[in-house]
């Protein structure tokens, strides 16, 4: 977290050394190749180079930083009417001395930001009109006004125009030392405030009416942080641009979203997130001439929020695809092995071995399919195969587990007839599904309620815990007619 | 600010652009008309199914489908360019719906996402393949409603109806008729999701033709209003009507009418000012829109003023809230 605070005092050193701070365009210095665009940029020794970087980094963290609040309160469209309502702000503080001035500039946009969030409030709360058509009503007015200035300033035949339109789309290299000092004092403010309010903006966040019965102010904490995303909306203009900078708000907080639980590590990642958006950004819109930087910077965000939803460990698709996956796999298993186990028994254990054709016919599917259900038991160490694969033998653990399935299924079945007065007829689906998750805590628990009962509702011995444990099918049990060991 | 705000001629502003230039201004002022009307009439529904920023963001994603058209082949033909955001629309409404079902993230932020990364890849093709698309960045925010009618066309009485206004008229009828035709489904399933299901209308057949036809809608309205202003053209001329009226068919009347005014308003206002046409006819939407919200008859703010005069014996100030939430 102490990172931005190192930026802050990078900067006066990166100020001394500019000489060319206002180039328009960082593509326009030289006409080389792609190569060499990015050898230079990652030598750092070009000032715009350096502004830029540093500028788009800066405003990764405040973004990340207030978007996961804005995301967590589900406001992600406030920003983006917020960003769209700043433009008529940004013409009025061009107009303020005619140059694009950083801090009138700054005052200008927050002001009308502002005034496009107090106009949303008062639709919403004095029309039938809906939040959706609010934000949508008051984000296109305030843009139409803004364009209409802009139109009426670049008419105008005095003026330094140069650069006003950038606001549109954002141009990293235009940001220049004043506006990094801007950027700066806001990121330094956005961290500090997220510090010392920390607390008050998350039970506001996550439950405002307990906020309120705890005495917080909740009205001022939101507008604080309204006024707190107006300033970052206004600093990421010139990066960014007015028309995409919700985008940096919104898509780096909901990478961190995916990812995490806890509201502390969603802001951390958030604010790496929107660092590194920054700096992918500034560092594609160097490569070409010309290449305007805010959609670089939103295809950054993406990329990083589509990693974290294709691979994300908890939330990630293709993460949960693969537990699914893993987990209905191992599911068959069981059943494959409680279906060896169920053979086994019919014979009453005589033999230890299974061939391929019981086992199809007990699960009433095609030889084919016992086969590849056996060749997966055999990868898992569950069993081993003879014969050309058609002898099926358990080994230890095979046992233990086929065994520790038919228990469970069996010690449930007992239990919802005993205890939930089930039918015994209407008990084994049920137990078809918990056999597989049941844990031992719970399966002792249920024994011990059933005092050891040794049959099922059916009349089929229930396994023993001992019975588990032995790893290995027990000698022919009831009928002592064949030893262990005999084979067929 | 002398030199920003001309002064206001009334004859430059007002008669002149009806009587000298009367062949460039009737076609802007239809053509702003159009788009308003087609866009309004389906703004209204958008904004009964709650679902104005998913214009919104229709609107900013049509960009690289119309790129994406123009970059295959080669070309500004009207069918690419309409498959092109057909396509556009769709993926945007089915990225939206996939963030949003297949993960925790809300709906607002899954729209946020999905449009600005959409819209991101067509400002970065339109740059990268500035030579081969013939659109600019600037004309992609707020249009070029002033070059409409410039392409030769049909010439009817003195005034040339150029092929992007007899196409934008098309799209307008098709899109009145449409409503017309499928009126009742679009009611129902707008106001009570339960009874349309109970009925047999299919709620998601609805909801994604309405996309289809708010691309449609926004791809024709594109070239003329540009991506942003075509979310105003979208919920003004609607949001005005609902202002005034509770009867869909009256709004839906409403917001044609809202189109027309802020359409030969706003050619005043850009006349006067010598801004963007398309962004003047924005702002005068968007002051008959506060004009409704202060005088409407029924809601206006100075009604709810009079109305909420406290009286002895009624119950206190806060009811009107519990009231709208109510409706809401």
């Amino acid at each position: 977290m102490n990172r931005p605070f190192k930026f802050s005092l990078l900067i006066p050193v990166l100020l001394a050394s500019a000489t060319n701070a206002h180039a328009a365009r960082i593509g326009e210095l030289t006409d080389s190749s792609i190569v060499e665009q990015a050898l230079r940029f990652f030598t750092f020794q070009d000032p715009t180079v350096r502004f830029a970087l540093a500028g788009t980094i800066l405003l990764g963290i405040t973004c990340g930083l207030l978007g996961s609040f804005i995301v967590v309160r589900k406001m992600a469209l406030v920003g983006d009417a917020l960003s769209h309502a700043v433009l008529p702000g940004v013409a009025f503080g061009f107009l303020w001395n005619m140059s694009k001035d950083p801090v009138a500039i700054f005052i200008g946009a927050t002001v009308a930001g502002l005034l496009g969030a107090a106009a949303v409030h008062l639709i919403r709360h004095t029309t039938r009109l809906k939040e959706d058509t609010a934000l949508g009503l008051v984000l296109a007015t305030f843009f139409a006004v803004g364009v209409c200035m802009l139109t009426m300033i670049q008419r105008l035949p005095t003026g330094n125009k140069s650069g006003i339109d950038k606001f549109l789309f954002g141009q990293a290299a235009a940001i220049g030392a004043g506006d990094l000092k801007l950027m700066a004092v806001i990121t330094v403010l956005a961290i500090l405030a997220v510090m010392l309010f920390y607390k008050e903006f998350l039970v506001t966040s996550f439950d405002s009416d307990f906020a309120r019965s705890c005495g917080f102010a909740t009205h001022v904490i939101h507008y604080g942080l309204m006024l707190l995303v107006a300033f970052a909306v206004v600093i990421a203009l010139q990066a960014v641009g007015v028309v995409l900078v919700s985008s940096m708000l919104i898509t780096p907080a909901a990478a961190a979203y995916l990812l995490t639980d806890r509201m502390h590590w969603m802001l951390f990642l958030s604010a790496i997130f929107g660092m590194l958006a920054g700096a992918f950004g500034a560092f594609f819109s160097f490569l070409g001439p010309g290449l305007p930087t805010g959609p670089f910077i939103v295809l950054g965000a993406t990329t990083v929020f589509s990693i974290a939803f294709f691979l994300g460990p908890k939330h990630g698709v293709i993460t949960r695809w693969f537990k699914q996956r893993s987990r209905s796999n191992r599911i068959q298993r069981e059943n494959t092995l409680k279906s060896i186990y169920h053979v086994l028994e019919n014979r009453s254990f005589v033999g230890e071995s299974v061939s391929l054709r019981e086992l199809a016919e007990r699960r009433r599917e095609t030889l084919e399919d016992a086969r590849i259900q056996s060749k997966a038991l055999a990868r898992h160490g569950l069993a081993t195969l003879h014969e050309d694969g058609n002898q099926i033998f358990l080994t230890p653990g095979g046992w233990q587990l086929a065994c520790s399935i038919v228990r469970n299924h069996r010690l449930w079945e007992l239990y919802l007839t005993n205890a939930a007065d089930f039918a015994a007829d209407h008990v084994h689906d049920d137990a078809e599904k918990i056999e597989h998750v049941l844990g031992d805590e719970v399966v002792r628990a249920i024994e011990r309620r059933l005092k050891y009962a040794n049959r099922d509702p059916h009349g089929k011995p229930i396994p023993s815990l001992e019975d588990v444990q032995r790893g290995a099918a027990p000698r022919a049990r009831r009928e002592d007619s064949v030893g262990y060991g005999s084979s067929i | 600010m002398t030199q920003l705000i001309p002064a206001f001629d009334f004859h430059q502003v007002i008669v002149a652009p009806w009587s000298q230039d009367a062949a460039g201004t009737f076609p802007i002022v239809l053509m702003g008309f159009l788009v308003g009307a087609a866009c309004g009439l389906v703004g209204t529904f958008l904004i009964l199914r709650r679902m104005a920023l998913v214009g919104d963001a229709i609107s900013h994603s049509v960009l690289p489908g119309i790129a994406i058209a123009f970059l295959l082949t080669n070309s500004r033909g009207t069918l690419p360019m309409f498959i092109g955001a057909l396509a556009a629309g769709i993926v945007t409404t089915l990225l939206i719906e996939i963030i949003h079902r297949k993960t925790r993230v809300k709906q607002d932020a899954a729209i946020g996402i999905a449009f600005t990364s959409l819209f991101a890849v067509g400002v970065i093709l339109i740059s990268l393949y500035a030579s081969k698309i013939d659109l600019d960045q600037e004309c992609v925010l707020y249009g070029e409603i002033g070059f409409i009618g410039l392409e030769e066309g049909i010439t009817l009485g003195g005034i040339n109806f150029s092929p992007q206004l007899i196409r934008m008229a098309s799209v307008t009828l098709v899109v009145a008729a449409l409503i017309l035709i499928f009126y009742k489904e679009l009611l129902v399933s707008s106001f009570d999701p339960a009874l349309a299901f109970s009925v047999g209308i299919n709620a998601s057949v609805v909801h994604y033709s309405l996309m289809c036809v708010l691309s449609a809608v926004v791809v024709s309205a594109f070239e003329s209003v540009g991506a942003i202003l075509v979310i105003a053209m979208l919920i003004l001329p609607g949001a005005t009507g609902s202002l005034l009226s509770q009867r869909l068919p009256r709004v839906m009347g409403l917001a044609v009418l809202h189109a027309a005014m802020s359409s030969v308003m706003g050619l005043h206002l850009a006349t006067w000012l010598d801004c963007s046409i398309a962004a003047s006819m924005v702002v005068m939407g968007a002051f008959l829109f506060a004009f409704a919200w202060i005088f409407s008859p029924s809601q206006g703010i100075i009604q709810r003023f009079i109305r909420s005069k406290p009286k002895l014996d009624e119950p206190p100030a806060d009811l009107p809230a519990a009231e709208k939430s109510a409706v809401g």
